[in-house]
């Protein structure tokens, strides 16, 4: 892959979207955070296009930056769309793991497991 | 795209990083393992700019290209893999995917082995993550043995070094075996699960 590919800049204006903030109202999200609508509850009327196509995504499970990559647009935004979100009721944290907080040993067995059966 | 919904069993996320030098093989390693076409996002990171006036604090806003993949691991859980650049002018994006991290593949490519020198130290200096090396067998890659690589990289005993065709699935699959087994190696890992 060319330089070119993984390094550039562009002009996302990220503040319109978000209405100026950029932290999310929660610091557990991260990339990996799965993230599922809360049934049958369509966005808010007043719910930006961005909020509205993220909920509709989220009808199944997704992780944080899947609905980034759908959406493009940067994970940090979206992470404070998905804030409001889970603020509002609309989307629940799937994966409610603290942050800071590594899996257990239980897990990395699991996933040892899964990765021998390729 | 719905399609590409996780089983709605799936409660859980773990993750690692692919780390290593451009073209190193990272995208490919983790699209031979993803069940889903490697996605892409980008992350805006702010990076302080070298050799102005330091009066002056400029910062610039860039934008890196993270690729990724996801494997469903169990009825439970979900492994993803984040491909980043792993040099020290985009730490500030490396900090933020490095929590929670169960470890790091970091990517070699022999026939340019030095290129790997930042990332390493940039592991070692900044985080305490488990990582394994993995060499991206390239056809014209010169074969070195594995404790003349190690010498090269200055990597611990214990560090994996694992060859590796990253256009196999199991051959990348083979690679993460030997990371997470050297996490659980780790201090951090040995705790019972909260």
């Amino acid at each position: 892959m060319s330089q070119g590919d993984e390094y550039r800049d562009h002009p996302v204006r990220s503040y319109v979207l978000t209405s100026g903030r950029a932290h999310p109202t929660r610091n557990t999200l991260r990339p990996e955070t799965l993230l599922v609508a809360v049934d049958g509850r369509p966005a808010p009327t007043t719910a930006t296009r961005q909020q509205r196509d993220l909920v509709r995504l989220c009808r199944g499970t997704l992780a944080l930056a899947e609905v980034a990559a759908y959406l493009a647009l940067p994970v940090s935004l979206v992470a404070v769309l998905v804030s409001d979100l889970v603020d509002s009721g609309h989307l629940t944290i799937r994966s409610n793991h603290q942050a800071h907080v590594l899996p257990g040993r239980d897990i990395l067995e699991k996933v040892l497991d899964g990765l021998r059966n390729i | 795209m719905p399609g590409q919904h996780l089983a709605p069993s799936v409660a859980r996320s773990v993750k690692v990083l692919v780390v290593g030098a451009f073209g190193v093989g990272k995208t490919t390693l983790i699209g031979s393992v993803s069940e889903i076409e490697p996605l892409r996002t980008e992350e805006q990171i702010t990076t302080a700019a070298v050799g102005v006036d330091p009066g002056l604090p400029e910062k610039q806003t860039t934008t890196v290209a993270l690729d990724f993949g996801r494997l469903t691991i169990s009825q439970e859980i979900a492994l993803y893999m984040f491909g980043t650049p792993g040099q020290r002018r985009f730490w500030d994006l490396w900090a933020g995917l490095a929590d929670g991290a169960v470890g790091a593949l970091v990517m070699v490519d022999t026939r340019s082995i030095e290129a790997s020198f930042e990332v390493l130290d940039q592991l070692e200096l900044r985080t305490k993550m488990p990582f394994a090396v993995v060499i991206n067998q390239f056809p014209d890659s010169p074969q070195y043995p594995v404790e003349r690589i190690r010498a090269a990289l200055d990597l611990l005993p214990t560090t994996p070094i694992v060859r590796c065709d990253a256009r196999n699935r199991t051959s990348s699959a083979q690679a993460l075996i030997q990371l997470v087994e050297h996490a659980l190696t780790f201090p951090a890992f040995q705790k019972a699960p909260a």
